[in-house]
């Protein structure tokens, strides 16, 4: 147990250290914020952290959207929970999932579509589809069998999809990767945001639905 | 600016403090949330710090960041979680097998 004594002081300490690192960071330096506000227009959004996300640093999602599918190919090669706990909702509980599930679909397409030029964009809408995902998993609902096949498969590759075509298509026509030409910006941005929002929320759903739709009944 | 550094250290708090129940405890669930706590720590920390500059809108990047590492956690959590249940069934335990405790 005596290393338990030892766990304290060291956490102590990494607090102490942490902090110290925080607090010495030198005041911002000008660079990096300055080049963002003088390109604005050239992102096609006015919102900084989208514009940030799908243009400038348009790799970074790219590869995050990857990540997104990995981890579900991962929670799928593990297998199914076959006896996945079946629990029928109670009366008020079935009512408020019928009720919050469309709203929260409203409010995911009005996030995607504000994100240009407001706090929103495509990882919020998608976090909200997948709560509601998530939302209708927990109230018992399941995946019809019509949808658990190719329709999904194509839902969840959507997003990554989409994204590795504008590149390609940018690269063939602009000669660079992802690099969108300011006049139709916006539109690309749009576009891939929408497809990402529906790649997001479903693969987040179906992560925590924890087996391949269809396959968990075998 | 000062609100800014306290924001800060409470993530740097959280995450310590997650890092302790990380290390304290054995069952898979609380490390779970234990990590989860500690990423939220790191987003604290990163938002409070890009909004230091005084006058100009708060740095974008950092932003980013914690808008894609938020939906990585998630999806990192879900297969966490699948982790243990798998795990959860093979040895009927919630917690990983301690050999040095046998």
């Amino acid at each position: 147990m005596d290393r338990n004594y030892w766990l304290l002081p060291l956490l102590l300490m990494l607090f102490v250290g942490l902090g110290y690192a925080v607090l010495s960071i030198p005041e911002p330096v000008e660079g990096l914020p300055k080049m963002l506000v003088d390109n604005m227009e050239l992102g096609g959004v006015s919102n900084p952290v989208t514009a940030v996300l799908l243009n400038f640093r348009g790799y970074d999602t790219l590869l995050e959207m990857g990540v997104l599918l990995v981890a579900l190919l991962g929670v799928w090669s593990l297998g199914g929970m076959p006896d996945y706990h079946e629990s029928s909702p109670g009366l008020v509980l079935d009512i408020m999932s019928r009720q919050l599930v469309p709203v929260l679909i409203i409010v995911a397409g009005y996030l995607l579509w504000v994100g240009a030029d407001a706090p929103g964009g495509a990882f919020q809408a998608g976090a909200l589809l997948g709560a509601a995902g998530v939302l209708l998993l927990l109230c018992g609902w399941r995946i019809g069998n019509k949808c658990s096949g190719l329709v999904l498969r194509i839902l969840i590759v959507l997003g990554l999809g989409m994204f590795v075509m504008a590149g390609t298509g940018l690269l063939l026509i602009e000669g660079e990767f992802l690099q969108y030409p300011p006049p139709v910006a916006s539109e690309l941005i749009l576009i891939i945001e929408a497809a990402a929002t529906l790649s997001i929320g479903t693969t987040l759903a179906a992560m925590f639905l924890g087996s391949r739709p269809g396959e968990a009944d075998k | 600016m000062s609100y800014v550094y306290l924001y800060a250290l409470l993530g740097v708090g959280l995450f310590v403090l997650g890092l302790n129940a990380l290390i304290v405890h054995a069952h898979l669930m609380r490390k779970i949330l234990a990590v989860n706590v500690m990423s939220t720590g790191v987003f604290l920390v990163l938002v409070a710090l890009s909004s230091r500059n005084e006058g100009i809108l708060p740095d974008p990047v950092p932003h980013a960041m914690v808008i894609t590492g938020i939906v990585v956690s998630v999806s990192a959590t879900a297969l966490a979680l699948i982790l243990m249940l798998k795990l959860n069934r093979a040895t009927g335990k919630n917690e990983l097998p301690d050999r040095s405790r046998d």
